[in-house]
């Protein structure tokens, strides 16, 4: 379900790192918890981001989500088309929904996520 | 916090995976498969809802019409057996504790049919007001509540009842078996959609419900919930009371003089005097209906802006799945409130172009 080389946070974004690179999402189980998405607003390229700060917004038809960056660093890349597709946060949560990519700061700092059997394992604990 | 409340379906709305939510104290079903799908199903096809948790309160004896045209705002002499009507229960400041839709079932017999959340308030404003002549009966428990609405529900239904649904026109109603249980079949609804809705003793309820989901499958039809049901009767620009109206808002300014009669028959009510004066002189605000010009989604709650000044908030507010765009209700002052008219809406700190819009936002082909 939650991919193994990904990285989680208790906030429900994922991080994927290659290099220097994270590609940031929201998990699957934020997307079932938030319904069907029809809204979703990501900052520009070029924004210096803290671990922790809001980046952006989803929203469902019921629900408006706050999104947190996994990690520190400056956003060099955005899947602007999501915002034409939201939708595809539903579909594809893991893979075609990434919603930016950062150049890290500090990629070391990201081994203090929770990696899948933990979030698997936090996720469970919620939908209790 | 007390224990929530659950309806006669509840064991078979989480057997089926449904997401359930607190809602008027009641655990609720807000969506089965998905609030988009549940939506279009009722637009183009079918869609099955469990309001079981409304109440129904019986007022029946000789006084029964008299006591109804005391404490209800539409004229319920109107009303000939077999037959629904939309009305309100005015307060003497002209503003409903609550809205409700009044049967009647005989003679001298009458059911109310109220919001969930307002059925203790609404069950003391009624004993408040000394009905006389007539007996006044708690049956909310008495009753599960199914409604089956879209265009495929005529069809759906026929297959499971004797009665001649053809015959049944819009907010009639009648009495007959449906799946074998006793029922009573209203071509009533929440949803802008012709439709029904079946009020049945709650052992049958899980029977009946299986076999309409079976019946409507193949047309189409889905389980549908308290997220769907709203955004539905939201294009169709039905009030929410708690949201678009209460204690502080007449009717008048919600938009429901339609249903405030002031015929000679009827005599006083609650009310009256404030609702004349504001039906011949205009009211001071009005609800509107409003779309985003600019991409957000308006929410309960948002502030509302003309120009500089904050002249209220967003009462309803969504995405309209059906429209595909941004919708809301809000108050505005009368003399602003045209069609046309530019408003702004506060999302999180920003402030999104929106306009006055004609409503209802949908209407069914017919």
């Amino acid at each position: 379900m939650y991919p193994q080389g990904y990285r989680y946070t208790k906030d429900h974004e994922w991080i994927a790192v290659e290099g220097d690179r994270g590609k940031v999402g929201i998990t699957d189980y934020a997307q079932k918890q938030l319904g069907d998405v029809v809204f979703v607003e990501l900052p520009e390229v070029g924004r210096t981001l803290a671990a922790g700060e809001q980046f952006g917004t989803v929203e469902s038809v019921k629900a408006v989500s706050e999104l947190y960056s996994p990690a520190a660093g400056e956003v060099v890349e955005v899947n602007a088309p999501l915002a034409e597709k939201p939708e595809t946060i539903n579909q594809d949560p893991h893979g075609a929904a990434w919603m930016i990519v950062l150049k890290l700061a500090d990629s070391k700092a990201i081994g203090s996520l929770l990696d899948a059997a933990a979030y698997e394992a936090l996720v469970a604990t919620e939908s209790k | 916090m007390s224990e929530l409340r659950k309806t006669p379906l509840h064991a078979v709305h989480v057997e089926s995976g449904a997401k359930m939510v607190p809602f008027g104290g009641w655990d609720m079903p807000v969506e089965y498969s998905g609030l988009i799908a549940e939506h279009q199903a009722v637009r183009t096809a079918a869609g099955l809802f469990d309001v079981s948790h409304m109440g129904e309160f019986e007022v029946a004896g000789p006084g029964a019409l008299s006591f109804l045209q005391r404490v209800t705002a539409n004229n319920a002499a109107k009303l000939v057996v077999g037959q629904a009507q939309y009305s309100a229960l005015p307060m003497p400041s002209g503003c409903p504790v609550d809205d409700i839709i009044v049967y009647q079932r005989g003679n001298e017999r009458y059911m109310l049919v109220v919001n969930a959340a307002n059925i203790a308030k609404d069950w003391a404003w009624l004993q408040a007001q000394q009905p006389s002549g007539c007996t006044l009966t708690d049956q909310s428990d008495a009753f599960a509540l199914v409604a089956l609405q879209g265009p495929k529900a005529e069809a759906i239904l026929q297959g499971l009842t004797p009665v001649e649904l053809k015959a049944i026109g819009f907010y009639r109603f009648a009495e007959a078996a449906v799946c074998g249980h006793e029922a009573i079949v209203a071509r009533t609804g929440y949803t802008g959609e012709d439709g029904f809705e079946l009020f049945m003793a709650p052992a049958a309820a899980a029977a009946v419900w299986r076999r309409l989901i079976e019946a409507g499958r193949p047309q189409g039809l889905l389980p549908a919930g308290l997220g769907a049901r709203d955004t539905l009767r939201l294009e169709a620009r039905m009030m929410l009371y708690g949201n678009d109206m209460d204690e502080t808002t007449t009717l008048i300014e919600a938009g429901l003089g339609w249903i405030v009669s002031f015929d000679e028959v009827k005599g006083d009510f609650a009310g009256r005097s404030v609702l004349i004066e504001q039906k011949a002189n205009g009211a001071p605000r009005k609800l509107v209906g409003f779309e985003t010009t600019e991409r957000g989604i308006p929410r309960h709650g948002y502030p509302v802006f003309l120009g500089d000044e904050e002249t209220g908030s967003v009462t309803s507010g969504s995405f309209a799945p059906f429209l595909r765009k941004s919708i809301g209700l809000t108050y505005l002052p009368t003399a602003r409130a045209a069609v046309g008219n530019e408003l702004a809406v506060e999302i999180r700190g920003r402030r999104i172009g929106a306009r006055v819009v004609p409503t209802p936002f949908y209407k069914r082909p017919r």
